[in-house]
């Protein structure tokens, strides 16, 4: 698309490990695209998969989910329940026509701050070589990026 | 005596199952005849939509909507609807939540044509492609025209109250109309607004008599490679995608009990926000492996996700459509005429 066009990421992170790495990266005074906006979780696990809907349909071009490494959540299996909920989301969205691509999972211990900077600033790359998502926001009245209805029209009758 | 309160009776984009549905009442079909003035009814009864221009505002007590909104008649009719009836209900999954007519939001109009119209299933040899309008020499013949994208009752109008299911159960039905009956001699009382009625407030699942275990699946297959079928065991633990567990309660888990799976026709639970991201959760939650390439592989059983999860609910659903009908404009794609 354009060279101005800035991804809208919305990052999902866990309270336990990536949180802390994105922190961790902040002290360390390593630097990461601004273009993603962390929400924190308890756990990847506690990410519903409408949680990533709700960002595409909103105005996110992508989306990033992390968590613990395998066998480091420290609520014991949930990480992997988010890495296949995260596998079948992208099969979900490829049924849309959205490039599963646009979802991304990225396994980040407390430690790794600067692994995860690398990451996002990867995917921040990813999403701006892949363009705008821009999803409609599916309202009457603003008018923008509207698949508008046409205007109605009086009904004639066609006699029978 | 005074005059019977007035009915009505609609049809969108829709397949007439509803219709049937509601004759399918049996005797319950007298007592709106004695208890009601039909007077709009197409499936029923002639009428001609002036007959309704011509009635005054609010006039109708109930009003029973079904189909989506798939072109400018269908609005037009929505709204016209809207503002003849006291009660507007959105009846049956097409209108609450757009259903299988709403499964064509994946694809862009031009693309719906070109299936319908000039591919093998469709015998069409003088190519021919509706248009919106058409000089004839008795003079100009016009169709509606479609929308962009399907879109569900309440995306167009303010709607009373929501009835799911594909159809709606004639139990459930007649419940309904008992329940306005009850209401019109002073009876009873309305539910809130904006309530979902002639349903339950749980999950299939939950009515659901066959026998859970742990779930802990490895391969997905579709129902004819499951034989025989356990018929005491839950179907979802049997490897069979079931929709049960993000589906309204108020069929009285009616597949599961023929010894088939929910395919989710009365739509989302209380509380689902993504109906399609509530089964998502749930079948992840069931699925026995932790390596990609081993998750992936059982995946594969559910060859189209998207269809799977939002068969009845796409149009509903938190994107509404597929990428390609989602991003259309109607300038670009007119109904009828090629783009
Ligand atoms: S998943 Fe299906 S078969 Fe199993 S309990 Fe729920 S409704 Fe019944
Ligand atoms: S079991 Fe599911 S698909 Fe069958 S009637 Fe009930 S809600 Fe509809
Ligand atoms: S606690 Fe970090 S993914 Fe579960």
């Amino acid at each position: 698309m354009t060279d101005t066009f800035e991804p809208v990421i919305v990052g999902f992170t866990c309270n336990w490990c990536s949180y802390r790495a994105a922190d961790a990266a902040g002290t360390a005074r390593v630097k990461y695209a601004p273009n993603v906006r962390l929400i924190r979780l308890m756990c990847s696990g506690r990410l519903d998969p409408a949680f990533v809907l709700k960002a595409l349909a909103g105005g996110a071009d992508g989306v990033l989910i992390s968590g613990c490494h395998p066998g480091d959540c420290h609520y014991i299996e949930q990480n992997y329940k988010a890495l296949r909920r995260f596998l079948l989301l992208r099969r979900t969205l490829k049924g849309f026509g959205v490039e599963p691509e646009r979802v991304k999972l990225v396994w980040a211990s407390a430690a790794e701050g600067v692994r995860l900077a690398h990451e996002i600033n990867a995917f921040v790359e990813e999403i701006r070589k892949l363009g705008p998502l821009n999803w409609p926001k599916w309202d009457n009245q603003s008018g923008r990026d509207l698949p508008a209805d046409i205007e109605p029209q009086p009904i004639e009758e066609v006699p029978a | 005596m005074t005059a019977k309160p007035k009915f009505a009776m609609y049809w969108a984009a829709s397949c007439g199952g509803c219709e049937i549905a509601v004759l399918n009442t049996h005797e319950k079909i007298l007592d709106v005849d004695a208890n009601f003035e039909v007077v709009f009814w197409p499936v029923a009864m002639d009428a001609k939509y002036k007959d309704v221009e011509a009635m005054e505002d609010g006039s109708i007590l109930l009003t029973l909507w079904n189909g989506g909104i798939r072109n400018n008649e269908n609005a037009e009719m929505a709204h016209l609807l809207r503002r003849k009836s006291q009660i507007l209900v959105a009846f049956g999954s097409c209108a609450c939540e757009g259903c299988i007519p709403g499964l064509a939001n994946l694809s862009p109009l031009n693309e719906i044509f070109e299936t319908a119209y000039h591919t093998v299933s469709t015998e069409n040899p003088q190519n021919i492609h509706p248009q919106v309008s058409y000089p004839a020499p008795e003079g100009t013949l016009t169709l509606p025209t479609m929308n962009p994208v399907l879109k569900t009752l309440a995306q167009v109008v303010d709607v009373d109250y929501f009835m799911p299911g594909c159809p709606p159960e004639s139990h459930q039905i007649a419940a309904v109309i008992d329940l306005v009956i009850q209401v019109v001699q002073g009876k009873a009382e309305l539910p809130p607004k904006g309530s979902v009625i002639g349903c339950g407030d749980s999950t299939v699942c939950d009515e659901c008599p066959r026998t859970r275990n742990v779930k802990a699946i490895t391969a997905f297959k579709r129902i004819q490679d499951v034989a025989p079928l356990d018929p005491e065991l839950c179907v979802l633990e049997q490897g069979v995608p079931c929709n049960g567990p993000a589906t309204r309660s108020g069929c009285n888990a009616r597949c599961p009990r023929a010894g088939a799976q929910c395919i989710g026709c009365y739509g989302p639970a209380d509380d689902v926000i993504d109906y399609g991201a509530r089964l998502i959760t749930a079948f992840a939650s069931v699925v026995d492996a932790r390596e990609p390439a081993e998750i992936e592989a059982i995946l594969d059983g559910i060859p189209d996700p998207t269809g799977q999860f939002y068969r009845f609910n796409l149009a509903d659903s938190l994107l509404r459509a597929g990428k390609g009908a989602a991003m259309s404009r109607p300038n670009a794609i007119t109904s009828g005429g090629k783009p």
